[in-house]
């Protein structure tokens, strides 16, 4: 007989007694378990792949001979690979743009919205679809054509007289059409932004404005600080994501990374490597190469966030 | 600051309506500001707003326009409309634009079953029972969002290539339906948990199994959150263009994305026109939905931030 307790709302409102009286129940264990079966192979699916990627990138393998275990000349190799040095180049430089300008963009347009606009719902809606559709080769395809020496940018351009430059096959120009179309996308940013600032109670500014404080001194004494937490999450999140494009790289240069090399993220790389020059242990050695970095980022961002991110509980 | 407020009943009344409308309630409570800043506020969010559009906009014209035409002509409003464009697009290919249609569809239905059914019961079993191993389990669900899915790609597509899986569709749907996505995970736990314990114990008195009370008691109060899950799966999956390159080679099973790379491919850049009117084409189906689902995308987006 399967037995159903349900859990208490929060973690320590159950009492120990009754906690252990729900271990013993086996029943309950064996629903949840069987329960569980697709996400135990889901896990697994994931987890031990993990494992063996950390091998194969230790490996010369190209999926028809057996894996040959050849130590760490993947990772010789890859540091003395100047167009793997050059992937890195152009994906951390699009990040450390890309992501700022976005993350303020999305700040920005959230407190305007937040002042209590009418018509709210059409707004929120206009910036937030961008961001559904921008990773989709239809508007990367826009884009390229848009941002092309006879496209509409420099069409606008012209009436002021501007001799725009050749975006697109200008290698100091692509990475900047493509940043443009990352920030085209703050919109999801904006939403979760909206929503934290609707968590911030009315009565601090209320409180604030009966001292004197003027908006900026509002924004930076009680905005800033209390929406932290989101704009950790926003931070983690965009770094991850931008880091980790492709879509984008591959559908404007045509899976090159031209023009010479300007657009080739280190995921177009590891693609090109993996997938078109069957190095698939060179790949794996990229791949772990890229983890390692984010989660070197990632952690420097929570160690970081002590200092600067504050938890109202 | 000025505050300027409506009437209180005028106001009462407005928020009685809000309130029906849901979570939108709480956004339109206040308008701050003098009527003067309140108007340049719009002014400035109006702006942005076309900016913003204006591509999109811009796309929808010059599918009408003749290819020529296309960046010659820089009006919103085509001088002369080429109607040919959708057709000439259409047939373009070695297969028509219903058989790419057809497949992004296949594959975004069979990705919303799996994740609807694979990550609720998942969510249930986190959020509702109570067994060894839940809360470390949970934590590594969460903690497979960090991870970025670049590492475990190549053995994933070793053992899809073992398998023989490769030119076929398991490798873009077989995934979906083992919880794989911890967002979604995430997500439904997080709504589930607000359900009211008293169903649970109702659902025991009546002699429930737990698998009986998810898919009886659970299940149904959990739709306005699986309405996000899936407006959110068929987006992406309709959008997915690395799996479906990596897995796919016939071009009788290409999708979407697929097929507009290739048209780019073979067309070059003289067919502008038509490489245009596919591509609205393929946007409108997540336009579509979008502004169907608005409400579950945002509430979905929006809880992301918050604990």
């Amino acid at each position: 007989m399967v037995t159903l307790t349900a859990p208490p709302r929060s973690r320590t409102s159950a009492a120990p007694a009754e906690r252990s009286r729900r271990r013993r129940t086996a029943g309950q264990d064996n629903a949840a378990y069987v329960m569980l079966i697709p996400w135990v192979i889901g896990m697994l699916f994931t987890l031990i792949p993990f494992g063996v990627s950390l091998y194969l990138a230790f490996t010369d393998y190209n999926l028809l001979q057996p894996a040959e275990f050849v130590g760490w000349d993947n990772f010789v190799a890859f540091v003395n690979d100047p167009k793997a040095m050059t992937a890195a180049e152009v994906t951390l430089r699009y990040t450390f743009i890309a992501v700022p300008v976005s993350l303020v963009a999305a700040l920005g347009v959230a407190l305007l919205l937040n002042r209590g606009v009418r018509g709210l719902k059409f707004y929120r809606s206009a910036f937030y679809l961008p961001s559904l559709i921008g990773a989709s080769v239809a508007i990367v395809m826009l884009w390229r054509s848009i941002f092309g020496f006879d496209g509409i940018v420099n069409g606008f351009l012209a009436r002021f007289g501007i001799e725009g430059p050749s975006w697109t096959s200008d290698p100091s120009w692509a990475l900047v059409t493509l940043i443009t179309l990352s920030v085209w996308g703050f919109g999801a940013a904006m939403v979760i932004f909206l929503a934290g600032l609707r968590q911030i109670p009315r009565m601090y500014y209320e409180a604030a404005s009966v001292d004197g404080a003027t908006p900026v001194r509002q924004f930076v004494s009680i905005t800033l600080p209390l929406l932290s937490p989101v704009l950790f999450f926003n931070l983690v999140l965009g770094l991850i994501g931008s880091l980790q494009t492709f879509t984008q790289a591959y559908v404007f240069s045509g899976g090159t990374g031209g023009p010479a090399d300007s657009t080739l993220f280190f995921n177009l790389y590891l693609y090109q490597q993996g997938f078109q020059q069957f190095d698939m242990g060179y790949a794996s050695a990229l791949a772990w190469v890229m983890f390692v970095v984010i989660a070197i980022f990632t952690a420097i961002n929570f160690l970081v966030s002590k200092y600067w991110v504050f938890y109202n509980d | 600051m000025t505050e300027l407020t409506a009437p209180r009943t005028a106001r009462s009344t407005w928020r009685a309506i809000t309130q029906k409308l849901g979570s939108d309630a709480v956004y339109t409570e206040e308008l701050t500001g003098t009527p003067a800043t309140r108007f340049l506020r719009h002014v400035v969010l109006l702006g942005l707003g076309l900016f913003m559009m204006y591509p999109l906009l811009w796309m929808l014209s010059a599918s009408f326009k003749p290819s020529g035409d296309v960046f010659s002509d820089t009006g919103l409003i085509p001088a002369a409309t080429d109607w040919s464009n959708y057709g000439t697009g259409w047939n373009a290919l070695e297969h028509g634009f219903q058989l790419y249609l057809f497949n992004s569809l296949l594959l975004a239905v069979a990705n919303i079953v799996g994740n609807v059914f694979s990550c609720s019961i998942t969510a249930y079993v986190f959020a509702r029972l109570r067994f060894r191993g839940r809360r470390m389990m949970f934590a590594l669900t969460l903690g497979t969002m960090l991870l970025p899915s670049h590492v475990v790609l190549i053995p994933q597509y070793v053992v899809f290539s073992k398998l023989g899986w490769i030119n076929t569709y398991l490798p873009l749907i077989v995934p979906a339906f083992l919880a794989t996505n911890a967002f979604f995970v995430f997500l439904l736990v997080q709504f589930m948990r607000a359900l009211p314990m008293e169903l649970q114990d109702a659902a025991k008195i009546d002699g429930c199994g737990a698998i009986r009370t998810y898919w009886s008691v659970i299940m149904p109060l959990t739709v306005p959150a699986l309405a996000t899950v899936s407006i959110f799966t068929f987006i992406a999956s309709w959008n997915e263009f690395f799996g479906p390159l990596l897995y796919l080679t016939d071009q009788e099973l290409f999708t979407v994305p697929l097929a507009l790379r290739q048209f780019i491919a073979a067309e070059g850049s003289s067919a502008w026109g038509p490489m245009f009117a596919m591509s609205v084409l393929s946007l409108l189906p997540v336009i579509g939905f979008f502004f169907i689902g608005q409400r579950y995308l945002i509430n979905g987006i929006a809880t992301t931030g918050m604990k």
